[in-house]
């Protein structure tokens, strides 16, 4: 366990180097802006569409008290989606998408010698293949997850107010009741912190990869487990150290 | 030329190289021959500093390539060229994007001063029109000689070559084995080629070092190999009826 933190940090030590051209490193970035980034839009928008929705039905269920004012659905449908929903559960759904596709896409680099290949011209691999994924990832996630909170809230106040729970209004001035800008911060802060796990981890098992297709499986399936185990880990680290 | 000189390599206590010294020289095909584990693929890694040595030195026209570190070292890597066994092309890349990927990296080339260097290149090894398609489009003996156009952009001296023939037909693997001898030739590289394949040993193994059990067994040329009496060589070169009847012919 201690051999492998350190053979992590030594790689992201090695990935975090200047580029060895900033133009190819720009172009890589873009490439990895599509694949990580844009390419993950729809499966935001619809998980979040929905899980907006279930929330906001959910809390409408629970409150069956006349005296518990029905704004509550907007505020608890608002506090729930930014504080924990987009940041924490999208990017767990984006290590799954996201962080076996780095880990795979590198790790089949491996056993393929494409990284041997870099290694030879004289390239710093890590630097060219793991930085930009890096980077697209710290960038890109929180663009994501700020779409995904507008939409999950979007989602709720079509869930509720097409089957009748609450009125538009009312939902509105709950998602509009006791603004806390610093949720966001808050929210975006973790988000970074998770974008960072997520490329490093699975970028750092696809590098290390040894032996065939099996092993690039493994890598992979590994990638996932431990950046969840660590957003996870990280999640509550955060928000004790961010909100109380 | 490529010195190596006493080299030693071990993995977990096991020794793999045995204080190995030959040198490879500029403008032949220098073939590293030997049976699977003899140690030739463990060597071409040391050489090309994939592997560091556990002893000895490899130098490069002079230069202790081997104990060389940052900048020093990488002004050499610049100067190599590497096809592997699988071509090790990238993926997501065309054929066009693979050979431009070390212009890309170590000049300042304009778009169109690359695209003719990449032309240039790909008429070399007698590609042409296969600029937009993905590795997964082409052929094996193609890939193979898109390696060797992206190995030969940059104008390297040295070439090194890890089982060019493996997984082609007989006579793909002849075209590769030409090319790569006209390439040497014509450019005056040192050329270092790691195979088992008895063809090429015997068709441009201008220089060939026999590798066994880790040691360096046997040095000399393709005609040496016909008029050796070294048992362990006869052993491995003339295995099979075909090539015993060559010897004997």
């Amino acid at each position: 366990m201690i051999k492998e933190i350190g053979q992590y940090l030594l790689i992201i030590f090695q990935a975090f180097k200047k580029p060895d051209k900033g133009r190819v490193f720009r172009k890589q970035l873009l490439i990895d802006f599509q694949a990580l980034g844009v390419s993950s839009i729809g499966l935001v928008a619809f998980i979040s569409l929905f899980t907006g929705g279930i929330i906001a039905l959910q809390t409408a269920y629970n409150i069956d008290n006349p005296l518990v004012p029905m704004w509550l659905i907007g505020y608890t449908t608002k506090q729930m989606m930014i504080l924990e929903f987009s940041p924490t559960i999208i990017s767990l759904i984006l290590v799954g998408k996201v962080g076996s596709s780095i880990a795979s896409e590198i790790g089949t680099m491996r056993v393929t010698q494409q990284i041997d290949a870099l290694e030879v011209m004289g390239i710093n691999p890590a630097n060219y293949l793991i930085l930009p994924k890096i980077t697209a990832a710290m960038i890109y996630n929180p663009i994501l997850i700020v779409f995904s909170m507008g939409v999950g809230l979007f989602g709720g106040w079509f869930a509720v107010v097409i089957t009748g729970q609450v009125t538009s209004v009312a939902f509105v001035d709950g998602l509009q009741s006791f603004w806390d800008p610093f949720s966001i911060t808050y929210a975006l802060i973790k988000t970074v912190v998770f974008a960072f796990i997520l490329a490093s981890v699975a970028g750092y098992k696809g590098f290390t990869v040894q032996g065939g297709s099996v092993e690039v499986g493994k890598a992979s399936t590994q990638a996932v487990v431990i950046s969840s185990v660590l957003i996870i880990i990280f999640d509550l680290l955060l928000t004790q150290m961010l909100l109380t | 030329m490529i010195e190596v000189k006493n080299i030693s390599k071990s993995f977990e206590g096991q020794e793999i190289l045995k204080n190995i010294s030959t040198t490879f020289e500029k403008g032949k095909t220098n073939l590293i021959i030997g049976q699977s584990g003899s140690g030739k693929t463990v060597l071409m890694k040391c050489c090309i500093g994939l592997l560091d040595v556990d002893e000895g030195e490899i130098t490069f026209d002079g230069r202790p390539f081997s104990t060389l570190k940052g900048k020093n070292q990488k002004s050499v890597r610049k100067e190599m060229g590497v096809l592997f066994q699988g071509g090790a092309l990238f993926d997501s890349y065309t054929v066009e994007e693979n050979v431009m990927f070390p212009l890309n990296m170590f000049t300042n080339n304009s778009l169109e001063e690359k695209r003719e260097r990449v032309n240039e290149v790909l008429r070399h090894v007698n590609l042409e029109n296969v600029n937009s398609k993905y590795p997964a489009e082409i052929s094996g003996g193609m890939i193979k000689r898109v390696a060797i156009a992206r190995a030969i952009a940059l104008n390297p001296k040295y070439l090194f070559c890890d089982e060019p023939n493996s997984g082609l037909d007989p006579k793909t693997a002849e075209v590769i084995d030409e090319l790569i001898s006209e390439l040497t030739e014509k450019f005056q590289m040192t050329t270092v080629i790691n195979t088992h394949d008895m063809n090429s040993v015997l068709q441009i193994g201008q220089k060939i070092a026999y590798l066994y059990k880790g040691q360096l067994w046997w040095e000399g040329d393709h005609q040496g190999i016909l008029e050796t009496t070294n048992e362990e060589l006869n052993d491995f070169v003339f295995s099979t009826e075909l090539t015993r009847r060559l010897k004997h012919r």
